[in-house]
């Protein structure tokens, strides 16, 4: 009962008129971005990030919070309309979604996604609700031991889920923890990394500087080269009889959508993971789970539903483990994180007992901004698919401005902006070559915490390692990270020894 | 594409080497009573990230990963055209800004992309360069109160700070 009392708290903070209008700006914003290709709530969330410290850190979350949910239903609409994914939450969209716009059913798709967003979502606040206010608790008794342990689950994720190549997500994550212990060492006070003694260097890499450089920068040069201009928009006719058709018929995806939304979520929950690996599981269990699994990839609505409904309901799960441990479940919560520290709030257990109007109000402006996003997603689909023809030689000029704007604003140093375009270049040129930048940015966000854990870890211990195994919930969440690291060469060895497979 | 990729990996590893030398300059060995060194921790990471590296070219030399048995270019003529003008209209315009300001830089570079590039009418491109550096005044100079760098055009604002500040 005292969760109600709480939440009902969270809805007076967010139905305060400015919070309100937030959410809804930040909806739109956030569907209008998840709906261009190429862009996804994370680029969305770097980029826009700068321009919340107008307001108040609270109203700040709240509306990147709803414009993470609004990229999530948004990123549908080019999965759907273009086969393009708008992001690579998106991608497993594109496989049933894509074909069902071609079949002429684009306006059942888009109505599908839309609602499986919707019921993903709410089913994860509620879910959410309900978890974290017992796993802030418990994590208030987190030593730095358990913290490493934690953190090292975070990067075993990406190895273990990623589906990138091991090397160059090891290197991704390395480089950018790197990059985080560049500026002041945090024991002694010297300065360190220093590159050519220049003074920029002294206030360590803000990780908005590498954020922005690759999601904005990096992101866009990508996207222009892929796409090259060259799109064909799908044409949907979305009537109001149809909206209702459609609804109708999604009483036979009820069982992928609730599938989905639970596997989201609890994807989602787990460090660094975060939205993709959700909604590209969702949509294998519903294939395997199907009585007709030969019509996914033909435009089945459940490989619609399935997907949509996880990426939606990982969104809020991964916003578990960033309130109630300070450790982001995905690339954008770990954006959101490292403002939450620019916005002078210390994420973690504590965030429940210190700040519960900013806790609670986030909360309570998930399941509004839910809602809104269900509504003006329905309601506005003829104006996001003018979106889809926008000209990327309007688009790419304004989002780089707004990148080098965005980019100087926190530290107001132009040292930041050149970094930023060198870490935008460096980062699409290695993208090119197949390596995942994401853990890089969840890196340089954690990477203070990282190293003040381990070496408070280490004193603790007098150097020895052993400190990690012998508490036991930090051996517990070591084991599973050790689990996770080893996956793929488990993965690795049961291909080589399955017959009919030996090379 | 394989040679693309091979270039990389040999210059991350000189990259490590170097973070690796430079972190040096504090201690990376245990401190009796202090702990670990201020180097240590980015030390060893970029010893990690040379590892990386040479697996990253043992995967190459077997052709394991996708690029190392990628016959197409790294970047092809387009790629490469489309690649200088956005890099590179970016540092044209990064650069300029330090001579005169984000103000008169925003416009330019609009004009330039939208309507040399994107051929797009004057309407269209000229509404969108007075727009935007005023709107982006009006954010960061009036309300959110940072003053973005100006360059040489800096006395041309004192005007307008009197009249809105």
């Amino acid at each position: 009962m005292e969760i109600l009392g709480l939440l009902l708290e969270g809805f007076a903070v967010a139905l305060e008129p400015i919070n309100l209008a937030l959410i809804v700006a930040g909806c739109i914003a956030g569907l209008f971005i998840g709906a261009m290709p190429g862009l996804g709530s994370v680029n969305g969330v770097a980029i826009l990030l700068p321009m919340t410290f107008l307001v108040p850190p609270t109203s700040a979350i709240i509306f990147l919070g709803s414009l993470y949910y609004g990229a999530m239903y948004g990123g549908a609409i080019s999965s759907i309309m273009l086969g393009i994914p708008g992001a690579s939450t998106a991608v497993a969209t594109t496989f049933d979604g894509r074909p069902m716009a071609l079949q002429g059913k684009a306006d059942r798709a888009l109505v599908a996604a839309a609602t499986a967003s919707f019921v993903g979502g709410t089913i994860s606040v509620v879910l959410f609700t309900l978890f974290a206010p017992p796993l802030a608790d418990f994590a208030l008794a987190f030593g730095p031991p358990e913290e490493f342990a934690l953190l090292l689950l975070a990067f075993a994720t990406f190895i273990g889920l990623g589906g990138d190549d091991i090397p160059k997500t090891f290197f991704s994550i390395f480089i950018g923890l790197m990059f985080s212990a560049v500026g002041l060492d945090i024991v002694s006070g010297n300065p360190r990394l220093i590159f050519f003694d220049l003074p920029g260097f002294y206030h360590g890499i803000n990780f908005l500087v590498l954020a922005i450089g690759i999601y904005g920068i990096g992101e866009i040069l990508w996207t222009v080269e892929t796409t090259r201009g060259e799109m064909v928009v799908s044409r949907a006719a979305v009537t109001i009889r149809g909206v209702v058709r459609a609804l109708a018929d999604l009483r036979h995806n009820i069982r992928s959508m609730l599938m989905g939304s639970f596997l989201g979520y609890f994807v989602g929950i787990l460090p660094a993971a975060g939205a993709t690996p959700g909604s590209l599981m969702a949509y294998g269990v519903a294939r395997t789970m199907s009585k007709n699994p030969e019509t996914y990839g033909k435009g089945n609505v459940d490989g619609v539903v399935a997907p949509e409904s996880a990426n939606n309901a990982a969104s809020t799960g991964s916003m578990l483990p960033m309130l109630t441990l300070g450790i982001p479940g995905s690339p954008t919560t770990a954006i959101l994180l490292g403002g939450m520290v620019i916005w002078g709030l210390e994420p973690g257990p504590l965030l429940f007992i210190e700040h519960k109007e900013f806790v609670w109000g986030l909360i309570a402006s998930l399941y509004a901004a839910n809602l809104f996003a269900l509504l003006i997603n329905i309601a506005f689909i003829p104006a996001f698919l003018m979106v889809l023809r926008m000209p990327f030689t309007i688009l790419a000029p304004v989002i780089f401005i707004l990148c080098v704007v965005g980019g100087y604003a926190p530290t107001q140093d132009m040292h930041d902006v050149w970094l930023m375009l060198i870490f935008g270049v460096m980062g699409y040129l290695l993208r090119k070559l197949d390596y995942p930048l994401a853990p890089a940015v969840l890196a340089i966000v954690l990477g203070p915490l990282a190293e003040a854990s381990v070496r408070q870890s280490l004193i603790m211990a007098h150097g020895s390692f052993g400190i990690f195994f012998e508490r036991p919930i930090s051996a517990i969440i070591m084991a599973i990270a050790i689990g996770l690291f080893a996956w793929p060469l488990f993965i690795a060895i049961r291909r080589r020894l399955s017959p009919g497979n030996a090379d | 594409m394989r040679r693309a990729e091979l270039v990389m990996a040999l210059f991350m590893a000189a990259f490590s080497l170097y973070i690796m030398w430079k972190s040096a300059e504090l201690p990376v060995g245990w401190i009796e009573g202090e702990g670990p060194g201020g180097g240590a921790f980015p030390f060893w990471l970029a010893a990690g990230m040379l590892v990386c590296c040479g697996w990253i070219v043992l995967r190459w030399a077997r052709r394991q990963s996708p690029p190392s048995r990628s016959e197409e270019p790294y970047m092809d003529r387009t790629a490469l055209r489309v690649f200088a003008i956005g890099a590179g209209s970016l540092f044209v315009m990064i650069g300029l800004i330090h001579l005169v300001g984000v103000y008169v830089v925003i416009p330019l570079y609009l004009i330039f992309y939208m309507r040399g590039i994107g051929h797009h009418a004057w309407s269209v491109t000229a509404s969108l360069a007075l727009a935007m550096p005023v709107a982006t005044f009006l954010f960061f100079e009036i309300a959110l109160k940072i003053t973005l760098p100006k360059g040489y055009t800096e006395p041309a604002f004192y005007p307008l700070y009197e009249m809105l500040l």
